[in-house]
């Protein structure tokens, strides 16, 4: 067990390195043989040849908030789903079966209710 | 042992191909020992979990940067010949060593990073982007034995680490100020959540059959024949079909390829978060993406297609790491071919069938194995189950695509 978790945080260690190295030939590349010569438009911000105007970071619509909060219910309703699921159907009991069932029908009416109030509809 | 002993045996692991790749890494760790013989110590135990980690590790990241590489030419010749064309034939034989030139000017580009960027930010997002994808793949089963490690928590462990690429996909459209980028990361992020769910739901169905978390333990679940010839695998059972392909389409929004690719859709959005991005930065968000696609496909092989386990009794000699690689190969072409052949899909439609198809689908998925199961998994369970999926499919049919029929009732969005 402890194997596997100090293979993991090695294996963390080297992807963290791994996208490094390219970047820093990179960097040396540019550094010696082709020096930036940035300019005023070469850095502006891209936007098909227009200056860009207005704040960038500006208020989104709420819709993508309820799609958050729709995706929260569910995604949290997956989590207490995954202890059943590392039990398996052969080792639940009939009762542990059925308030899964019930669970999962309660969160099928939240989706239905969702659905007729319109919060699927991408607007 | 000397260093002839060692040699002596390459010929020897090369005579049983099963077990080639386990040989070759006692081969390795003996040769460290050989090499500390040499130098006249005894190679303490924990060098050799050093090396063991190190050859594990790096026999990873090498094969799936080389199938990154492969895969990039793999998919232009493909697409190419999809359009009627050849498609990169100019470096070297095939065009096989185009990975190279490509890699050799993405090294050579000009890194441009735009004057508001929050420049830190903007350095950070590729490496968050390709951390995780590098990560995935070692919880994969490739072979009887072969598994870096047997994590028992191993599928929760992947949709926990796998999430890092959203995070990474906004820092990226965040950091660039750009409203093309910040567009493409927040369609990014409402897709890949929408998607998200019956993907994870997908994966918790198969987890519920086999009785385990653990991939490996999922794969021996789906081991055996039924009447001498049918493989066991759960894409052959009605609930595994329809996960099968809902785990496949979602598979396919996270990792933002055509179809779903709305979030680079390059006739709204430019690039999407990709847009300020150039030289190496560019082509780690690119390898990220093709790592990371290798990695769910290569679980969607471990759930589903029997992980390395042969589709007939007697296609047992070729080797079981050569299945599950034929496996994530034929995927990987019949990821290409949809991204050939299907145009994209609207951003409305998209939400839709995420939120009003795929998730009601998995749901009913869930029923379906269940009473599966609890029918006694043969052939009247089948049935059962069959049934169990088919009316949710017709029903949702029904109610979410047959609706918006007339003429009149289509709007057109601008992105927004």
């Amino acid at each position: 067990m402890s194997y596997d978790y100090l293979l993991l945080t090695i294996f963390l260690a080297i992807a963290l390195i791994f996208p490094l190295v390219p970047l820093g030939l990179a960097w040396l590349w540019a550094r010696t043989l082709s020096p930036a010569k940035p300019g005023h438009d070469k850095q502006a911000t891209y936007e098909c040849g227009l200056e860009s105007e207005k704040p960038v970071q500006i208020q989104f619509q709420a819709h993508y908030y309820l799609y958050a909060l729709v995706f929260l219910v569910f995604d949290v309703e997956t989590v207490f789903l995954l202890p059943f699921a590392a039990m398996g159907f052969v080792n639940i009991p009939v009762v542990g079966f059925l308030s899964i069932m019930l669970f999962l029908l309660l969160l099928v009416e939240s989706l239905v209710w969702a659905w007729a109030k319109g919060i699927l509809e991408w607007k | 042992m000397n260093f002839i002993d060692l040699l002596k045996r390459i010929p020897e692991i090369c005579k049983t191909p099963e077990t080639l790749p386990l040989e070759g890494k006692k081969l390795i760790l003996d040769f460290v020992t050989w090499l500390g013989s040499l130098v006249g110590i005894a190679v303490p135990p924990w060098v050799l979990t050093l090396v063991n980690i190190l050859v594990v590790i790096v026999a990873i990241i090498a094969v799936f940067l080389i199938m990154f590489a492969l895969m990039s030419v793999w998919e232009r010749k493909i697409l190419a010949r999809a359009q009627n064309r050849y498609g990169p034939n100019r470096v070297g034989p095939w065009g096989l060593f185009q990975p190279v030139a490509d890699g050799i000017k993405m090294l050579t580009k000009e890194d441009i990073v735009p004057r508001n960027a929050d420049k830190v930010v903007h350095f950070i997002a590729p490496i968050v982007m390709l951390v995780p994808a590098l990560i995935l793949p070692v919880l994969l089963p490739y072979g009887r034995g072969m598994v870096a490690i047997d994590l028992s928590v191993g599928i929760l462990f992947f949709f926990a680490v796998g999430a890092g690429s959203e995070v990474a996909i906004f820092l990226a459209g965040w950091s660039s100020r750009n409203k093309y980028s910040i567009l493409g990361a927040m369609r990014a992020i409402a897709q890949m959540i929408s998607y998200e769910l019956p993907l994870v739901m997908s994966a918790v169905i198969v987890a519920l059959v086999a009785g385990t978390l653990s991939p490996t333990g999922i794969v021996e679940a789906q081991g055996g024949y039924q009447f001498g010839f049918f493989p066991n695998w759960f894409v052959f059972t009605p609930w595994g079909f329809v996960a099968c392909v809902l785990f496949y389409f979602s598979a396919l929004a996270e990792s933002n390829r055509s179809p779903f690719d709305l979030p680079e859709g390059e006739s709204e959005l430019v690039a999407g978060h990709l847009t300020e991005y150039s030289g190496f930065k560019y082509a780690l968000f690119f390898m990220a993406e093709y790592v990371g696609m290798f990695a769910i496909n290569g679980l969607l092989v471990t759930l589903f297609l029997g992980g390395y386990q042969a589709p007939l009794p007697f296609l047992t000699f070729i080797p079981s790491w050569c299945w599950f690689f034929i496996k994530l190969a034929f995927l990987a072409f019949s990821l290409v071919w949809v991204r050939a052949t299907m145009p994209r899909f609207r951003i409305d439609q998209m939400m839709q069938f995420a939120w009003k198809f795929m998730l009601p689908m998995s749901f009913a998925a869930l029923f379906s194995a269940a009473a599966w199961h609890y029918a006694g998994r043969g052939l009247l369970g089948w049935g059962i189950s069959a049934v169990l999926v088919a009316i949710p499919y017709f029903a949702l049919g029904y109610f979410c695509f047959t609706r918006h029929h007339s003429a009149d009732n289509r709007r057109y969005l601008f992105s927004e």
